[in-house]
């Protein structure tokens, strides 16, 4: 044999422990390289189960469902083979964040669709948008449905109620908002009373808007009493408790990044310091107010629940916010829809819902759209 | 010479001038406003609701009492927020995710303002299609869950029209969706680079560096992101108000029944007089009471992690 001709191999002492399997936890596993290639033919697979399901009669949503966990089952498993169990873990959490975002259009898309097409009719008729519901009962509607009589009664009236009780309440957000970050950023130098305003608008943030209706509708009671408390200037107080934490923090926000140099140019030039706010700063982040108090404008101009309670509910046109109620477009949507005017035949006033549902979609989007472009075209050249 | 040895003297005031004067209390004016206005909202809310907690018990809604009117509705309003929050919670902190390390930065954007579009839907809107749209597509699934699951005590008998409190949780978990996306993704995006690369280069795949490098770092922040959430939903009326049939309080989440605080007074007010209009306002000062708690404790969890890592401002 040739085993005696070689010298007898050396005693190996056993390895000291290697270090790293001491590190208590540490799971020891390689990872094979893995190509994207085989997430793309299983989720082809699931995509096909999806539809084969569907089309077998199984309802879309359990279709859906079926499709994802197949999905995520056989990424699992091909990985696993592949790559191992890190590499595999790996695949599926990618899958997971995607299917999140995908679960978070589909409500969007679902909504906007349904708006679209439930209140498109409605929405863009000038009929719809000129006339007022005064006058207008059920057996208009049921007059309409039998083919009796036209599509009568609009909104004309909410709309004139939301511009006229969102405007009052910008009126009166806006310059307390503005002049409280510019208390807060250019006269408070972080002291008490900068903190604890801070943290309240922090509070007033979490208000609740229908809390915020009560308030103002308790408020006026005490002035005006019970009977006459409801009118469209408390809306826009209630509004307005609403509103004023958006637009200070915003602002707070804007002003901040307004650079130190060009107050101390302007102030070593003898400028007053008031002036200096007025004439350097707010024009330097005037973009930037201006697209905060947009995005403050349509965080309210769609409130239902305080105008609910603090201005109530017209039917007839009212431009006169101090005295009796008025309607607003969300309110009116609410209404209709909730309260049809002839219970029996519904579909008019389910139409008048969601036209002006429609009308507040696309407002709300409108000023978001706005303040995007008003942020990137009057930004400040600060030459960084 | 002997001034210059003495230390300089107080160089001259600045003159006052009016305009400075007069920004300077406009300025404090409105901070101070705002302390008032809440300050407000509270005494106003004990002033106006003071009479249904004194009443008679016998005179109040349900005739037991104040405290037995407003329990099952707190109960309620918890129920359909927790539910909203645990929802929300995990598809929230994926789509932040997606945005902050698996997009690209052009898709990121773009989704973070499909994300805020969601934040600025009315909510009546989302009760409207909550109601019409969504309630008839989770009537099969309810039925679903009450064949399968009866046995557990919140899958009871399933309602056919999807008027539920399940059904509106699910609607206010889209809407608390945005701002727990946003406070998370901001979290995320604050990682330190140098622990991301730490973590890849010791041989992570890239959820293994999310685990390890990102999750910790931002889970404080999710944690007051979910709560600000909370709030919200805690406060949030007309979805709940249009989609779910209220009733007295169950512990099915299939039927209708339950009612929450602003529900109720949303859909009592307009009617209410007298007394009612007094225990619907105290009600309110509860939900106000809730919500400022949640909102405190956000805030809390929120800024300790600012000051832990520097990163806050």
């Amino acid at each position: 044999m040739s085993a005696p001709l070689r010298p007898a191999p050396p005693v190996v002492p056993p390895p000291p422990p290697s270090r790293l399997r001491d590190v208590e936890g540490l799971v020891l596993s390689p990872l094979r390289p893995t190509t994207r290639r085989p997430a793309v033919l299983v989720g082809s697979l699931s995509v096909l189960l999806t539809v084969g399901l569907w089309l077998g009669d199984l309802h879309p949503g359990a279709a859906v469902a079926a499709g994802a966990l197949t999905h995520l089952v056989l990424l699992y498993a091909v990985y696993r083979v592949l790559g191992g169990h890190r590499v595999a873990v790996d695949h599926v959490m990618r899958a997971l964040v995607h299917l999140a975002f995908g679960l978070a259009l589909l409500p969007l898309v679902s909504l906007l669709w349904t708006v679209l097409t439930l209140g498109g009719g409605r929405g863009f008729d000038p009929q719809f948008l000129w006339q007022t519901m005064n006058g207008v009962t059920g057996l208009h509607d049921q007059a309409y449905a039998e083919g009796r009589g036209d599509f009568v009664g609009g909104a004309f009236h909410a709309i004139v109620g939301t511009l006229v009780i969102t405007g009052l309440a910008t009126l009166i957000s806006v310059p307390v908002g503005l002049f409280t970050a510019i208390y807060l950023v250019e006269y408070a130098a972080g002291n008490r009373l900068s903190s604890a305003v801070r943290f309240l608008v922090d509070v007033m943030t979490g208000i609740p808007s229908i809390v915020a209706g009560l308030f103002a509708f308790a408020l006026f009671a005490q002035i005006f009493g019970l009977r006459d408390a409801k009118m469209g200037l408390a809306g826009a107080v209630a509004l307005s408790v609403l509103m004023i934490p958006t637009v200070v923090r915003n602002s707070e926000e804007m002003l901040r990044i307004v650079p130190n140099e060009l107050r101390e140019a302007s102030l070593a030039l003898g400028v007053p310091k008031w002036r200096t706010i007025a004439r350097i700063v707010l024009p330097t982040a005037a973009s930037g107010l201006a697209s905060g108090i947009t995005l403050a404008v349509a965080r309210v101009i769609g409130e239902t629940a305080p105008l609910l309670v603090a201005v109530g509910y017209a039917r007839a046109l009212s431009w006169n916010p101090f005295e009796g109620p008025m309607n607003t477009l969300a309110v009116y949507a609410y209404f209709m829809f909730t309260k049809p005017l002839s219970p029996a035949v519904r579909e008019p006033s389910l139409e008048r819902a969601w036209a002006a549902a429609l009308l507040l979609v696309l407002i709300v989007v409108a000023l978001n759209l706005l303040a995007r472009l008003i942020a990137r075209l009057f930004a400040p050249k600060t030459g960084r | 010479m002997t001034t210059s040895t003495r230390p300089a003297r107080r160089r001259p005031a600045a003159p006052r001038r009016p305009g400075d004067l007069a920004f300077a209390g406009l300025s404090l004016g409105s901070a101070s406003l705002i302390l008032l206005v809440l300050a407000g909202v509270a005494f106003f809310l004990a002033r106006e609701g003071v009479p249904a907690l004194t009443a008679d018990p016998e005179e109040v809604t349900g005739g037991a009492g104040f405290g037995r009117y407003v329990l099952p509705l707190v109960i309620g309003t918890v129920i359909s927020s927790v539910i909203a929050m645990v929802v929300a919670t995990p598809v929230a902190v994926g789509i932040a995710l997606f945005i902050s390390h698996y997009a690209p930065r052009r898709v990121g954007t773009a989704v973070g303002f499909v994300v805020d579009l969601l934040a600025a839907v009315p909510s009546v809107v989302f009760g409207m299609w909550g109601l019409a749209v969504l309630a008839p597509q989770l009537g099969p699934l309810f039925g679903w869950l009450e064949r399968n699951l009866g046995f557990l005590p919140f899958f009871g008998e399933a309602s056919a029209t999807g008027r539920t409190l399940l059904t509106a949780s699910i609607v206010l978990a889209v809407m608390i969706l945005p701002i727990i996306t946003s406070v998370s993704r901001e979290v995320f995006l604050q990682t330190p680079r140098l622990h991301e690369e730490a973590a890849l280069a010791l041989g992570a795949t890239k959820w293994e560096m999310i685990r390890t490098a990102v999750l910790p770092f931002g889970t404080p922040g999710v944690v007051g992101g979910t709560m600000l959430g909370l709030g919200r939903a805690l406060g949030e009326t007309m979805a709940v108000a249009i989609i779910l049939a209220p009733g007295a309080l169950s512990w099915n989440l299939l039927g209708s029944g339950n009612k929450t605080i602003p529900s109720e007074i949303a859909l009592n007010f307009p009617e209410a007089a007298g007394l009612r209009l007094s225990e619907l306002i105290a009600a309110g000062l509860v939900l106000f009471l809730i919500t400022l708690a949640v909102n405190l404790v956000a805030r809390w969890i929120v800024a300790r992690r600012a000051a832990f890592s520097g990163a806050g401002g």
